[in-house]
């Protein structure tokens, strides 16, 4: 089988305040349809790995290849055009854009993309807002729904484009017990009916516990895999 | 890139922070409209003093100038320059203060130039002219002031003289013999009106009666406190000179701006005349036009400046506030040149709505200003400020208020396009 990602020997320094290599020659692959959590802790790379594989941070060594593209010799527009179409975030603090309602905050990837209607996206957000049980909230600002509510929200955007890979920085690190259990059944849902991949940090052992395989990691290197 | 997306997020952060966004809109709004007061009041300035110069000054005026000639008189004692070769200074005989010879000021074979004038290409017309100081006499008071001779009819053509009426018709020094038209300062202090008649003594010290058929007025008080008009004939009659006197002759050209070649052209047929053209006659005018052009100038970009700094502030703070929302525009896949663009728009429609709001305020402020009563003065007579109203001027304002926001909206824009996503969303 073809991984769905692969990352080979991924060498990682900061130089700020002093050279320090935060990754070591990491090399992993994840398959379609899997659940993978990354562990480890505090600084450990594992938040700095997974923005590797986000192609947000191109500042490093090492190959990187997502939908059997390699990644490595793309330039930042052409990049943020791939995340746009294959990739889904959803970050710890839900990072939803204030001035504009859920709907909207979940229309906008779709609208950047521009391969649907205007009415089609629309009806797809909703679709996705009711997903993760937001449909209720979709013409409310953003900015006046709760963490947890933010949170969802946050996952229905990621969806939007209906993205092969989701990627997810402590997902359930800013949530109560009952909404990260939520959380947490969305994804297993994501990749379990629709079979899209989902990549996770996490410090939660038993969100962790819960998926299809883990990545343990220490002073910059795979542990356990 | 689908603008219309960027423009759609542009307009919604605008719209949240509306009194931010009105506050940016008033400083471009502030700046267009002080330009338009400023640009408008400063020509509007120009061009008054300009009709009010050329109202009196034709584009090129030819006359025999009252001149001391001003080389000296140097002799040599007879018995030096035969004693020998070298001249002794010691020995000179100098002529000091000269006096001018007694020479009409009239200038010689005038019919001639005039009708070789006409023929020239460029030269609407020619209005022959006859000047001289008067005394009118008002009881025992000698006032002092001009009679120009003049052909009405050219002088009407040529000048529209005819419009400076406010009483009677200047066709009326036509009618009759003896006739003249007065300023309106000139009647005032003779006490005069229409009909009445004055008393003039000549420099030559002749005495003769002649009626008041009308009163004008320039609105410049050292015209219309000296000034009066008669024909041709009445003027060379009291002066008692025959029909060839003619002491000036005013050229209207078709081109006025050409006044200044032309003069210099005629200059080389006519030596013994002066040949003055509108611009060196009005120097003082035109040296005052570009004071205040370059005035207008410093002050109009120093006002866009400081409108440009506000927004460009304002921004700038906008776009940190804004770090977060566009780190994750970016990891949702918008592009740099989509951030540019959404920045660039909230800075534009700041800088479009501001100018056009800008547009009105600096219109209602000229209107009013064009309406205020001007104090009187003394030289010139002005009933309100002059403004201008020149459509180019507000299109002039809209686009400084565009270049301006863009200039700049464009750095901080293009600073939002490069923030790094990963140093904000890992916080």
């Amino acid at each position: 089988m073809i991984p769905i990602l692969k990352a080979v020997n991924i060498i990682k320094f900061f130089k700020d305040p002093e050279p320090f290599k935060v990754l070591n020659e990491v090399s992993f692959e994840v398959f379609k349809g899997q659940f993978l959590s990354i562990v480890g802790k505090s600084g450990c790379g594992k938040s700095t790995l997974l923005y590797i594989l986000s192609t947000m941070d191109t500042d490093f060594e090492g190959g990187l290849e997502i939908k059997g593209e390699n990644l490595r010799q793309r330039r930042q527009n052409e990049l943020a055009q791939f995340r746009n179409e294959n990739l889904g975030f959803v970050f710890q603090f839900h990072y939803l854009l204030p001035e504009f309602t859920a709907l909207r905050n979940v229309m906008l990837p779709a609208l950047k993309l521009g391969k649907y209607s205007k009415e089609e996206i629309e009806a797809r957000a909703i679709e996705k807002l009711k997903m993760v049980e937001m449909n209720d909230f979709a013409k409310k600002l953003s900015s006046r729904l709760s963490g947890g509510q933010q949170q969802r929200v946050a996952i229905a955007r990621a969806l939007i484009n209906d993205p092969a890979i989701i990627m997810a920085d402590e997902p359930t690190g800013n949530l109560d017990k009952a909404n990260s259990s939520r959380v947490f059944e969305i994804f297993r849902r994501l990749a379990k009916e629709n079979h899209q991949t989902i990549i996770t940090v996490t410090h939660d052992l038993d969100f962790a516990g819960g998926s299809d395989h883990i990545v343990e990691m220490q002073d910059g290197q795979i542990i356990r895999a | 890139m689908d603008w219309r997306l960027a423009l759609d997020i542009a307009i919604t952060h605008l719209v949240t922070k509306k009194k931010q966004s009105l506050v940016a809109m008033l400083g471009v709004l502030f700046g267009i409209s002080m330009f338009l007061v400023m640009i408008s009041f400063m020509t509007g300035v120009n061009k008054f003093l300009e009709d009010l110069a050329m109202d009196n000054t034709p584009d090129v005026h030819i006359y025999n100038p009252v001149e001391v000639k001003n080389q000296t008189i140097v002799g040599l004692e007879a018995k030096e320059v035969d004693s020998g070769s070298k001249h002794d200074p010691a020995a000179w005989y100098v002529v000091h203060h000269q006096r001018p010879t007694d020479e009409l000021p009239k200038i010689k074979n005038a019919q001639y130039i005039f009708a070789e004038l006409e023929k020239l290409p460029g030269v609407v017309g020619v209005a022959p002219e006859v000047t001289t100081q008067v005394f009118f006499n008002n009881g025992p008071v000698q006032i002092q002031g001009n009679i120009n001779g003049i052909d009405v009819k050219k002088q009407e053509l040529l000048f529209g003289l005819d419009k400076k009426m406010d009483e009677g018709s200047l066709d009326d020094l036509l009618k009759g013999s003896d006739v003249i038209v007065i300023g309106r300062g000139l009647a005032e202090k003779v006490s005069a009106r229409t009909g009445d008649r004055v008393s003039i003594t000549t420099p030559a010290g002749n005495n003769l009666i002649l009626k008041v058929v009308g009163i004008f007025s320039f609105g410049i008080t050292t015209i219309d406190d000296v000034q009066s008009y008669a024909t041709l004939a009445t003027v060379q009659k009291v002066l008692q000179h025959d029909r060839s006197y003619i002491t000036d002759l005013n050229i209207k050209l078709k081109n006025m701006q050409m006044a200044t070649s032309f003069a210099q052209n005629i200059k080389k047929e006519l030596p013994a005349q002066r040949v003055e053209d509108w611009q060196s006659a009005n120097a003082s005018i035109l040296a005052g036009e570009k004071i205040r052009d370059i005035m207008t100038g410093v002050i109009s970009f120093t006002l866009l400046l400081v409108a440009g700094f506000g927004i460009y502030n304002i921004m700038n703070m906008n776009i940190i506030n804004k770090m977060k929302d566009i780190a994750i525009l970016k990891a949702t896949g918008f592009q740099g040149k989509d951030i540019t663009a959404i920045f660039l728009f909230q800075s534009l429609i700041i800088g479009i709505l501001g100018g056009l709001l800008g547009l009105v305020v600096g219109f209602v402020f000229c209107y009013l200003l064009s309406r205020t009563p001007f104090p009187e003065g003394t030289i010139i007579r002005i009933d309100t400020y002059p403004v201008n109203f020149i459509p180019l001027h507000y299109v002039l304002g809209i686009l400084f208020g565009f270049l301006t926001t863009l200039f700049a909206g464009f750095f901080p824009a293009l600073k939002a396009s490069k923030i790094d996503p990963v140093s904000i969303l890992r916080g």
